[in-house]
């Protein structure tokens, strides 16, 4: 057994129904389970809502966190995104206040080089829309704390779905 | 089809699943409900007198008929007094579905009178629980709670219905079949699991069954009986697993854990396989963790995965149902050579008996317990404890078999349940002598039982052990605290405070106070009183009053083996 703490994700299929969010989330604060991000979101099918969770865990805690979800009556599948080839994105803002000039036109460069959006802009602010891996997101949010002087972030937890093309990693 | 109210649908759907007997309080959010009950004979309502007794009567009701058991309160403090009664049916997976009043759909988040979030509250303490926000819905709804409150791990359910909801008029009709895309519990072992387990059953030189309180929920007592029976391999059981075999068994060994017998925990310790079927490895029974059955390979047989693995880590985990599983295993089994190990296990035994070390003259629990399987020892007869020292007095030195059920709150651990569990397992089965073990503790957590005892005219026998202390935390206090009884003297109070030397000699006088309700009130001060109090309660039943029986008891009885919390099973304090 793997007792190293390590990143996993889950891919949640649960009943669209009012307490379900509230019930995985609770799940987690009632057992001490690490959870590093949830989002979720409806389906193809307005029933059913899909949830991709990342935990922080040892492959022991992982076994038991899988087997809770699948017992809970509104769960309808468990996936494990660990071990299988998925694309995973998440989207991030950042806002860059008190921007000179010069800092402006380097932020534009660094849209260019991080492929974001430039979605807002004004006189000493510009507003940047990142969509990336949530690792690559916060190398990103790091760069630009050490580059200028306040930024205000927020990110929307990482989403992920069974890659079609992508080899095994 | 008519249209009907939620109400009427909900009167229909009891009646539907069978529901004879229903657990009620009333209040004005389940006013409407009450009337429709009221109009219609076939459901019988008991009137507990606190809704925490009204569900620890339908879960003894539930774990000593096998049926769902059933609640109604009202909104608000009707759901909250639920909650306790809720994690008991919980840990010891007890199917109840458990209906409660809700304010009208508009005043839900405006902090109405009697509103309380319910279904949030006790989300982490129920099987499932949901608030019918459609009149459309509530059909289906009923119907999947009692669904899934009886299959796979059995459980609580709770059904939260607003007001308005069940004002509302809608379909009549009740659905036949369930079909929830999320939960499909399957029942049936893995067969080749079930022949590796068998293969090292072949193989061990030292096997040992462990039993849990899911081969009593199978009811798969029979088979398991006659697997030991056909393997000659010995059982230890927790004590929600004690009468998984007879007692008096000659390949039965005792409880293990905490306050296991000694054999038992020396052979979990000396075990090499250890093939266990519905348990969860509770703390109480492992002690320390790492050195749990160290010798072992470990079978595990659970309906819950998720208890699987969790604590004791498994060689070979079977997802099934105890019955179906080992009624699978019957047809495989075959002899095992245990004469050896059978040998070193009676070693053990006669080293050191389970057995209160004697002082003359002087009554103790042992002898209430043995006197209890002497003049009970022909009635069909469930035991009810409530939790303290009297639950493991009784779980060591009662003899449960064919004849004789214990209920116990294993999990949770809930003193006030005795008492009013007695009361539902009387309810599910008149004929029963139904006998409550409860400490004076216990039972005045829920003492206003005895209105609901006297009014539906329940024979029951009440023990109180009285020892005038908290006696199982008292024995923690006396063995690794020093002897610093802080808040378990239940004497004390404004005189000890003060100082004063000796403390007011007690509390309630439970004889008085059994006949201040109507009921019989027995005390026994002496061992020779002990065989006639009993034959007098059994004369009383044919009176249908309850009869409580007080036993003054020494407060330094100690119960004996104990492992030290955090301890390994093989150091056991002796005496």
């Amino acid at each position: 057994m793997d007792n190293t703490m390590r990143k996993r994700w889950i891919s949640l299929y649960v009943e669209n129904q009012v307490g379900v969010l509230s019930k995985i989330s609770g799940l987690f604060s009632a057992k001490c389970y690490n959870l590093e991000s949830l989002t979720v979101g409806t389906t193809e099918d307005p029933t059913i809502s899909r949830m991709t969770i990342e935990t922080l865990s040892d492959e022991e805690t992982y076994e038991q966190i899988k087997k809770q979800l699948n017992r809970m009556v509104e769960v309808i599948k468990v996936i494990d995104f660990t071990e299988i080839s998925v694309v995973m994105q998440e989207l991030m803002f950042i806002k860059v206040k008190n921007c000179s000039k010069e800092d402006k036109a380097e932020l534009f460069r660094i849209a260019q080089t991080y492929q974001a959006k430039v979605r807002d802009y004004g006189h000493d602010s510009l507003l940047l829309e990142f969509v990336h891996t949530a690792h690559k997101n916060s190398a990103i949010i790091q760069y630009l704390k050490s580059e200028f002087k306040t930024i205000e972030v927020v990110r929307g937890g990482t989403v992920g779905i069974e890659a079609i093309t992508m080899p095994k990693r | 089809m008519k249209k009907i109210s939620g109400n009427k649908l909900l009167v229909k759907a009891l009646r539907e699943e069978g529901v004879d007997i229903l657990f009620g309080y009333p209040g004005a959010c389940t006013i409407d409900i009450s009337d429709e009950i009221y109009k219609q004979n076939y459901t019988k309502v008991i009137l507990p007198r606190h809704e925490q007794a009204l569900v620890h009567a339908a879960d003894a009701y539930a774990r000593s008929t096998g049926k769902v058991g059933v609640c109604l309160v009202t909104s608000g403090p009707g759901a909250t007094n639920l909650v306790t009664g809720l994690a008991t049916a919980n840990y010891d997976s007890v199917p109840l579905v458990c209906f409660t009043g809700q304010v009208a759909r508009h005043l839900i988040g405006n902090d109405a009178f009697q509103e309380v979030d319910i279904v949030g509250i006790t989300r982490s303490i129920t099987k499932y629980g949901i608030t019918v926000k459609k009149r459309e819905d509530l059909g289906r709804i009923i119907k999947e709670a009692f669904y899934i409150a009886r299959t796979g791990r059995p459980g609580p359910v709770l059904v939260d219905l607003p007001k308005d909801v069940m004002a509302e008029l809608g379909s009549g009709e009740y659905p036949g079949t369930v079909n929830i895309r999320g939960y499909k519990p399957s029942t049936t072992a893995h067969i080749g699991q079930l022949k590796r387990a068998i293969k090292m059953l072949g193989k061990a030189k030292r096997p040992l069954f462990l039993a849990g309180g899911g081969v009593n929920i199978a009811r798969a007592n029979e088979s398991f009986r006659k697997m030991v029976e056909i393997t000659k391999v010995p059982v230890v059981t927790t004590i929600m697993g004690r009468g998984a075999i007879p007692t008096d068994h000659p390949l039965f060994i005792g409880n293990l854990g905490m306050h296991g017998a000694y054999a038992s925990n020396m052979a979990v310790g000396e075990c090499d396989l250890l093939f266990s079927i519905g348990t969860r490895f509770n703390d109480r029974i492992t002690g320390k963790l790492h050195a749990f059955a160290p010798n072992a390979q470990i079978v595990h047989i659970d309906i819950d995965t998720a208890s699987i693995s969790r604590n004791i880590k498994v060689d070979v985990p079977i997802v099934a149902d105890a019955k179906e599983a080992i009624d699978k295993l019957l047809e495989y089994v075959e002899v095992c050579d245990t004469a050896k190990w059978l040998d070193e296990i009676s070693v053990w035994k006669r080293m050191h008996p389970l057995k209160m070390k004697l002082k003359n003259g002087v009554m103790q629990a042992q002898d209430i317990l043995e006197t209890i399987n002497e003049v009970f020892k022909d009635d069909e007869k469930i035991v009810v404890t409530d939790v303290g020292q009297h639950q493991m007095f009784t779980s060591q030195y009662l003899e449960v078999n064919e004849k004789t059920r214990m209920l116990t709150s294993g999990g949770l651990g809930t003193m006030g349940y005795g008492f009013p569990g007695a009361v539902g397992a009387q309810i599910g089965n008149p004929d029963s002598t139904v006998i409550a073990i409860s400490g004076d503790g216990g039972m005045q957590m829920n003492i206003q039982e005895f209105a609901t005892a006297v009014l539906e005219e329940l024979p029951l026998i009440l023990c109180v052990f009285n020892n005038t202390y908290l006696g199982m935390v008292r024995q923690w206090q006396k063995l690794f605290y020093g002897k610093r009884y802080s808040m378990t003297d239940l004497r004390s109070g404004a005189a000890t405070r003060r100082g004063e030397e000796k403390p007011p000699t007690y509390t309630p006088d439970f004889v008085k106070l059994a006949e201040s309700y109507g009921a019989k009130g027995i005390r026994v001060t002496k061992p020779e009183e002990m065989a006639p109090a009993f034959e007098q309660a059994k004369k009383n039943r044919a009176l249908k009053v309850p009869t409580l029986i007080e036993f003054m008891l020494d407060p330094e009885d100690q119960v004996y083996p104990m492992v030290q919390p955090g301890g390994t099973l093989e150091e056991m304090i002796l005496d």
